[in-house]
Parts: structure tokens; C-alpha cells; sequence
């Protein structure tokens, strides 16, 4: 390779490379600032002060979901298998709000240990098909989240 | 001369490049109608309803492929960026330049379609995810390329510069790729991975055809706007005249 052409890919390499590393070390430490939400296990951990906004996400326990007999209001738990946080929200929920689905919550801890949302997103998982196949899978006993069919319990 | 050396001096000639694509842009044209028809019908029609999202899992026939493009175009734009970069072939600075919009597009169409998907799936049009966030600043990358391009009157020295910044922005496609592996997002993790895929056939085979449908679109699109941008720059040169005087082809 011509020497002149031989400096220019050496630079561009250098480009690439100290680009790479400077964005690396950024993401690095700004790796807690990017998480989207934080798990129940993290706020276990953490011992977060009440009234402090943040997102929680999780699994909405099975059988957690009850409504209020008059209003929107509706409590549930979010799990992710090895802690558990109550969760009290008044609105409306998303479509795919489900009990054994991924919902990230927005709110802040009340002094009663109690999450108060005041945003609920459904987060969808990375399986796709049709219902038939999914009512398949579900009858020959494997753990799913949420099927179409199933309720929240309470309507 | 080995034979490929001689094919990449081959490209490097305007003329030749020139007649090489004129030749296979109809094609190309040909190959994306079909496909996309083919696999508009087979995804819109044919496919079946998801078992949670319904009927709106359908928008992932336009949404993935146009962001797998987003994602090689900018890759294939910054590999045009090296070659004019290092080896100061025109074509190379032509076909990184026209590469811009095409790539800016297929981001767009992703943000716009993932935005619609997201709001009888997830609840919301928009959050500020790693997944999504990344996904707009490429958008303003193709832009920043375009822009920074457009601000030379010297095309080759703005080839240059635009290359650069193509080249340094290739740093977002690994963060883009991995931020639903690396934190936590709205987003979900990719359902195609080298260890197959958690889509049901029946769902799969229209997005792979839609996939292959964009990659024709692509090059369709590409060749079509390096093609005018070199005759313009080359309307005083004998060949330039010649191939107008033919007709364009």
C-alpha cells in the first residue's frame, strides 16, 4: 500500500478506535443514569427515601390485581422473582396490562412502603404468534406471560 | 493486477460506474417490487394476529426491516466513507453521500412506525429508553452527514468532512444494538438472534421477505441517486455528454 494511503487508514483506525474507548468509558459510568427503570430488588437494596420519583419495572404478580369497587383505582404487586413491591394506580392502564406481564411504573415510594404510579407502561416481550399456537403452548403447561384470554380477575 | 484489484479501479471510473449501474438499476427496481408486494400481502394478509398485540403486530412488517436498514446503511455509508477517506475514490465519496438520505429515511419511517406501535402496545408513543434515544441520534447523524456535506461548495472536501463524521458516528451502531442487552428499556430484547428466533414461522417468513424487499430498495435507491449526482458533477466532461446525448443511459 502507498505510504501516504497507509498514514490515512491508520488515522482513520485511530479515529475509530478512540471514539470506541471514549464512548465506552462514558457508558460505563454513566451506566446506572441509563437504566430505564429499576427492579424490585433494587429497591429493596437501595432503601430509597418515600417521595422520591423514579420508574419501577417488573412482573405483575399473579393474582395481585384488585380494583376499586367505585373509580379507576387499582392496586397490584410488581415482582421480579426474588423481591416484591405494592403498586396504587389511579388511571388508566394499557391494553396488554396483564397479571404475569411486564409493566414499568412511574411514581414514587409513599412512607407506608406503598408505590404510587402515576404512569403505567406494558413492556412487551420478544415473543411473537398467533393465538392458536399460544393457547397450545399454554394447554401443554408452558410458563407464559399473560394469554389473550386470561383477565385481570376482577372483570 | 490481481482481478480484484482491477474490479475496485473499475468501480473507482465514473464512466464505467455509470454504465455498470444503468444496467442494474432496473433490475434492482424489479426485484424490490416484487418482493415488497410479495411480502406486503403475506404480512398484511396472509399472517396471522398476534395473541397479544392483535392485529397491530402487523406494523412490524415495515418497522423491523426499516430498522435493520437504518442500521446497514449507516454501516455501509461509513465503509464508502474509509474508501474516500483513504483511497480518494469519487465514486466511493458519491455513493457515501447518496447513501445519506436513504439511510435518514428508513430511521425515520422506523421512529415514526415503532412510535404507532408503541402506543396500543406499550401505552405511549414515545419514552426516552436507551433503545429509543440511540435510534434518534442516528437519525441526527444521516442528518449531521447531510448537512455537513451541504455546507461545502467544494464537493470533494465536503466529502470529506462528511465522511469523517460518518465514520466517528459509527460508534452509535454497536450502542444502538446492544442497549436493550445492556439496560433495562420499554424496549424488548431482538427476537432474531444467530440461536434462531422466538417469532412463529408464520410471522417470520413475511418479515425475511420484507427484510430482502428494503435491501433491493436499497440499492435501487442508491445507485439512482449516485447515478444523477456524478452526471452533474460531470456535465462538462466528453463521457457526461455522451451518455445524455444516449439518453441517460
Amino acid at each position: 500500500m502507498h505510504p501516504v494511503r497507509k498514514r490515512r487508514l491508520i488515522g482513520v483506525i485511530v479515529i475509530v478506535v478512540g471514539v470506541g474507548i471514549a464512548a465506552a468509558i462514558t457508558m460505563w459510568s454513566l451506566s446506572q443514569n441509563m437504566l430505564y427503570f429499576i427492579t424490585p430488588s433494587d429497591v429493596q437494596a437501595q432503601e430509597l427515601p418515600p417521595g422520591r420519583a423514579f420508574r419501577l419495572g417488573g412482573l405483575v404478580e399473579d393474582g395481585s390485581v384488585s380494583r376499586a369497587d367505585d373509580g379507576l383505582q387499582v392496586t397490584f404487586t410488581i415482582t421480579d422473582g426474588a423481591a416484591m413491591v405494592p403498586v396504587r394506580f389511579d388511571g388508566i392502564l394499557p391494553d396488554l396490562f396483564r397479571e404475569g406481564q411486564g409493566v414499568i411504573t412511574r411514581g414514587a415510594l409513599g412512607a407506608d412502603g406503598v408505590f404510587t404510579a402515576t404512569e403505567v407502561l406494558a413492556k412487551h416481550d420478544e415473543n411473537y404468534m398467533p393465538p392458536e399456537v399460544a393457547e397450545a403452548l399454554r394447554e401443554a403447561g408452558h410458563p407464559m406471560g399473560g394469554t389473550a384470554d386470561e383477565g385481570d380477575g376482577s372483570d | 493486477m490481481s482481478r480484484l484489484k482491477r474490479l475496485f479501479h473499475q468501480f473507482g471510473s465514473p464512466p464505467w460506474f455509470y454504465r455498470f449501474s444503468g444496467k442494474l438499476v432496473p433490475w434492482l427496481w424489479v426485484a424490490f417490487a416484487l418482493l415488497a408486494a410479495w411480502g406486503l400481502y403475506r404480512g398484511l394478509v396472509v399472517a396471522p394476529a398476534d395473541y397479544q398485540q392483535g392485529e397491530s403486530v402487523r406494523i412490524m412488517y415495515i418497522h423491523v426491516p426499516s430498522a435493520w436498514m437504518s442500521w446497514m446503511v449507516y454501516a455501509v455509508m461509513a465503509g464508502f466513507g474509509i474508501c474516500a477517506l483513504v483511497w480518494r475514490v469519487r465514486v466511493a465519496e458519491i455513493l457515501m453521500i447518496s447513501s445519506a438520505p436513504v439511510g435518514a429515511a428508513f430511521t425515520l419511517v422506523t421512529l415514526v412506525s415503532g412510535s404507532l406501535w408503541g402506543r396500543p402496545t406499550w401505552g405511549t408513543y414515545w419514552v426516552w429508553d436507551a433503545r429509543l434515544t440511540s435510534e434518534l441520534v442516528l437519525l441526527f447523524l444521516y442528518l449531521g452527514v447531510i448537512g455537513l456535506y451541504n455546507a461545502f461548495d467544494e464537493p470533494r472536501k465536503a466529502a470529506r468532512a462528511a465522511s469523517l463524521l460518518a465514520i466517528v458516528g459509527l460508534v452509535n451502531l454497536p450502542i444502538i444494538h446492544y442497549s436493550v442487552n445492556w439496560w433495562n428499556t420499554l424496549h424488548q430484547p431482538a427476537s432474531i438472534g444467530l440461536d434462531g428466533s422466538s417469532i412463529h414461522p408464520s410471522m417470520l417468513w413475511p418479515l425475511l421477505i420484507m427484510a430482502a424487499a428494503t435491501k433491493f430498495y436499497y440499492g435501487a435507491c442508491l445507485l439512482t441517486r449516485a447515478r444523477n449526482r456524478l452526471l452533474e458533477q460531470d456535465r462538462g466532461k466528453r463521457w457526461a455528454r455522451e451518455a445524455l446525448a444516449e439518453g441517460g443511459r
